[in-house]
């Protein structure tokens, strides 16, 4: 099966979840969503992953990465994958 | 027995039958925590069943659930359900049954279609759902054993479904 490096935990409409997807679409990246429940009590998958509960998280499986706060992501992820690039925070800066 | 009403017949339907490749399709996949898109393609890995089922919260749905998880066929073969309902029904589903079960969510009722089990549900306009319908996959996702519902309401035979589960688990009855 085609294995997605990168996994976007998120809540539907969330617009800090929405932002890092934006970015990983930016940055032309391949991952996979999995989407989970609004109560905080029902997301105990991204407690286990993360440690927290909140979305969205990232888990960079090749780096060893997994991330919480949608600021940290973007900022990872444009500093990991952006190519020295700047201008996709400009792109992804909407909400 | 006279059961005081009339079971109403469901028109022929042109589905996908025994030695039938399984039509392939990418869907919501539900489980206890999370939803994502997978495709049956990469799922089937052994015995695999594939349970169409009306709508989440008809006592249909309800009853199949019950019977599969009184009887445990998830501890023996990969078991996956499909309806048009959302990933937030699945969800409330699977928090009361479906022990080790996943479903997939088609609202377009499109994968539905593709193996001819399509319902338009009288009464609900717009509203196309699964009928109750069985097929049973063997390792080359191959259908073995397939059963669609001809009658609203009609239930699967569980004993049949069982006897073709041992067969191809290749662990006939004791």
């Amino acid at each position: 099966m085609s294995k997605q490096p990168i996994t976007l935990y998120r809540l539907q409409a969330c617009p800090f979840c929405e932002r890092v997807a934006r970015t990983l679409d930016a940055l032309g990246l391949d991952y996979r969503s999995r989407y989970v429940e609004p109560m905080h009590s029902e997301r105990n998958v991204v407690k286990r992953v993360s440690g927290a509960r909140s979305v969205p998280v990232i888990v960079d499986e090749e780096a060893g990465v997994t991330m919480s706060e949608s600021a940290n992501i973007v900022a990872y992820l444009e500093r990991t994958y952006g190519g020295g690039a700047s201008g996709d925070g400009a792109a992804a800066g909407g909400a | 027995m006279d059961l005081g009403f009339d079971v109403v017949d469901l028109p022929e339907t042109d589905h996908v039958a025994v030695g039938d490749e399984a039509p392939a399709f990418t869907r919501p996949l539900v489980g206890d925590e999370f939803w994502e898109d997978r495709a049956l393609a990469d799922l089937v890995d052994g015995p695999t069943l594939l349970l169409f089922h009306p709508m989440d919260g008809a006592f249909q749905t309800t009853y199949l659930y019950n019977e599969i998880d009184d009887r445990g066929w998830a501890d023996d073969v990969d078991v996956y359900g499909l309806s048009v309902s959302s990933p937030y029904e699945h969800k409330r589903l699977l928090a009361e049954r479906g022990d080790g079960i996943r479903i997939f969510s088609d609202p377009s009722a499109t994968v539905v279609e593709r193996y001819g089990v399509d319902h338009d549900v009288d009464g609900m306009a717009g509203i196309t759902e699964a009928r109750p319908a069985v097929f049973l996959l063997d390792t080359e996702h191959v259908v073995r054993y397939a059963w669609v519902a001809g009658e609203h309401p009609e239930f699967p035979d569980y004993d049949a479904i069982e006897d073709a589960i041992d067969e191809l688990s290749d662990r006939g009855p004791e």
